[in-house]
């Protein structure tokens, strides 16, 4: 059945429209990825209103493929200017820079932008067998399940995210509370509008991304002063050929990173720490780790294959559940809503084209998008040489004209800007933005969810643990929530020194 | 950095302070058909104050006394948001297109100090690209001013 599904999608996925929608969205993603400031997250945010008058499908299959191409794109910079575009490529400058500098930049890219093909199409084939049957449990599901779900996102940013457990319990009460401005659609009742008109459509996290994500990051990068010195792509068949039979060496690499990769990528938090993780068990299990750091190539397979494996299966929760796993994600699926479609586990029964539609985009995006960038690097590393004076102001004057569109509402345009402030400040103080916009969009299912299931229980929380499968998911999304506590604790036992090494993410 | 620190989870408390003052208002108990409306702010409020007032805590046993901003820093950071700014305040005079060429143009002449001829081909061609692409192209219209009033739009 799966099969014949799939068939089905790539009926839909290889008409010429939608692979001319693909190839656009990864060159625009490819240049997203590239630029410093605008990442996957916005550059989908700020062009999310022009799919609104497109068919769903070819929207996503947009949105998506600009995706892919800025998973692409940050590795880019990354190997050749020693500037990771996206958090999650930060791992790839260790090696990836190195190499450039002995004039093995070509190589280096090779290997990248294949370590990031196979691990997306690990866990793409993953999801063509997974999702349908998580939607299918999903469909079981019942207000406390769902809640549960929510707990577990969270608690995973609080556990597993790397960052500070204290500030991002913080974020996420913050996405909560700005979730929460507005209508309670359920009694109909203003809450914290206090008597202003503005208020009362509440914030947009559409908006919200744009100006945290988008001119937060232009505001660190003009403040840690650019200037861009990259190094020649060294790019050609022969290199590219020859870097191709050497990389099946690292198959060990390959597998552990797309394991480690899809792990962590379904739960949010995820692409960022899993590049490191896998370069991390990479250099462990080399023959070799005092090379790292100074030009191994499998240095950049292991981060690339993680990071790009886990951003494509942070699509899973969001396809199956409604619940996106990544700040891009919730992006998407804040256009699924805007589409007139409803995410969740009866897409797949309701919208099978819609569905299968954007799992076969997802392979052959992918493969136009390898072969692209392998095509075209010169071209996408030239976009780096622009000088930042001219590209920041276009930046933000194309953030701002993102934000208006959304709602076409002058409001956004403000929101966008005082974001961006907020944006900056919390990310020199390490409070991690992702999860204050996952729960901006998660805010309103959220809250049903839980007053649904207490209404269930006559306001007993009982309910969460008393239900098998709530009961089960509630305990390791308690269990998340401890681990701050209990690590430092454990660690002091048995004797082993905090790292030190704190991740961020967005 | 402590400074900053205890800045920000101070009026994060501030504003856990509003949230929880206006759930009280609207009702945190049970109503007649479940939860009412102030019952799930009411709580995030409480978590966030508690939070803070644990991460304020922290700040003040340990915190490097690393400045949260330079002056160096600052100086570029502020020139990217104060004409930012007044380009948002001149959207609705003008219009979103010439108050983001003028934005650009200025910028890149200030602090690219970049030639005329490239801060008017940057400056003129980004907007009116946007405008093919949103107003033609895809019908999303944009605040627009007596300039595309001018030419007929």
């Amino acid at each position: 059945m799966g099969v014949e599904n799939l068939l089905l999608g790539f009926h839909i996925a290889i008409t010429p429209f939608n692979l001319f929608v693909a190839v656009v969205g990864i060159t625009l993603g490819t240049v997203i990825g590239v630029l410093p400031g605008l990442g996957g997250a916005n550059g989908v945010a700020i062009l999310l209103p022009l799919t609104f008058t497109m068919p769903p499908t070819s929207a996503i299959i947009l949105l998506t493929s600009l995706y892919w191409g800025a998973l692409f794109g940050g590795a880019i910079t990354s190997v050749l200017f020693n500037i990771p575009g996206e958090p999650w490529s930060v791992a790839t400058t260790f090696d990836g820079y190195p190499l450039a500098r002995q004039g093995k930049g070509g190589q280096a890219l090779t290997a990248a932008f294949t370590s990031s093909f196979v691990g997306a199409l690990f866990s793409i084939v993953l999801i063509t067998f997974f999702a349908p049957l998580l939607a299918e449990i999903a469909l079981r599901f019942g207000p406390p399940e769902f809640f549960a779900i929510q707990l577990l996102t969270f608690s995973s940013f609080i556990g597993l995210g790397g960052g500070d457990p204290l500030k991002s319990l913080v974020s996420i009460v913050l996405g909560f509370v700005l979730a929460a401005v507005g209508l309670d659609i359920v009694t109909g009742q203003l809450r914290m509008t206090f008597g202003f008109i503005d208020l009362m459509k509440g914030f947009d996290f559409i908006v919200a991304v744009i100006g945290l994500f988008g001119v937060g990051e232009i505001l660190l990068s003009v403040e840690e002063g650019l200037s861009f010195r990259g190094i020649a792509t060294g790019m050609n068949l022969r290199v590219v050929l020859d870097t191709w039979k050497v990389l099946p060496r690292y198959y060990r690499t390959f597998v552990r990173g797309a394991f480690i990769g899809f792990w962590m990528g379904f739960k949010p938090g995820g692409a960022t720490p899993a590049s490191f993780m896998s370069y991390a068990f990479a250099k462990r299990f080399s023959k070799h780790p005092e090379r790292f750091g100074t030009g191994e190539l499998e240095g950049v397979v292991a981060p690339e294959t993680a990071a790009h494996a886990a951003g494509v299966a942070a699509m899973l929760p969001m396809l199956t559940l409604g619940i996106p796993g990544s700040p891009t994600a919730a992006v998407m699926l804040g256009g699924l809503i805007i589409w007139g479609l409803q995410p969740g586990p009866l897409l797949f029964t309701e919208k099978p084209d819609f569905v299968w539609g954007l799992i076969a985009s997802m392979y052959t995006g992918n493969i136009i998008g390898v072969l692209m960038v392998l095509a075209f690097v010169p071209f996408f590393a030239a976009i780096l040489r622009i000088p930042f004076a001219i590209l920041t102001p276009l930046i933000v004057a194309i953030c701002a004209i993102g934000s208006y569109a959304v709602h076409n509402s002058m409001i956004d345009i403000w929101y966008m800007l005082i974001f961006g402030v907020v944006g900056y400040v919390f990310k020199k103080l390490d409070y991690p933005l992702a999860p204050l916009v996952l729960a901006l969009v998660l805010g309103d299912l959220a809250e049903n969810a839980l007053r649904q299931s207490l209404i269930m229980s006559q306001g007993s929380l009982a309910i969460f643990v008393t239900r098998p499968i709530a009961g089960a998911i509630t305990a390791v999304a308690i269990f998340f929530f401890v681990l701050p506590v209990v690590t430092p604790w454990w660690r002091r036992r048995r004797g082993t020194p905090l790292p030190t090494a704190s991740l961020r993410e967005t | 950095m402590r400074v900053a620190d205890l800045a920000t989870a101070s009026v994060l408390i501030l504003l856990g302070g509003v949230v929880v003052f206006d759930s009280i208002r609207i009702g945190i108990g049970w109503g007649t058909d479940g939860p009412k409306s102030g019952f799930f702010p009411f709580w995030l409020g409480v978590i966030m104050i508690a939070t803070c007032v644990a991460i304020i805590a922290r700040a003040w046993r340990r915190s490097t006394d690393t400045p949260f901003v330079t002056r160096a820093q600052l100086v570029p950071v502020l020139k990217v948001l104060w004409p930012a700014t007044l380009m948002v305040i001149l959207v609705k005079p003008l219009g979103l297109y010439v108050a983001s060429a003028l934005y650009m143009g200025f910028y890149m002449r200030w602090v690219g100090r970049h030639g005329w001829v490239v801060v008017a081909l940057c400056a003129i061609g980004v907007p009116v690209l946007t405008f093919l692409v949103f107003e033609t192209w895809f019908l999303v219209p944009m605040p627009k001013g007596p300039l595309e009033a001018w030419l007929g739009y």
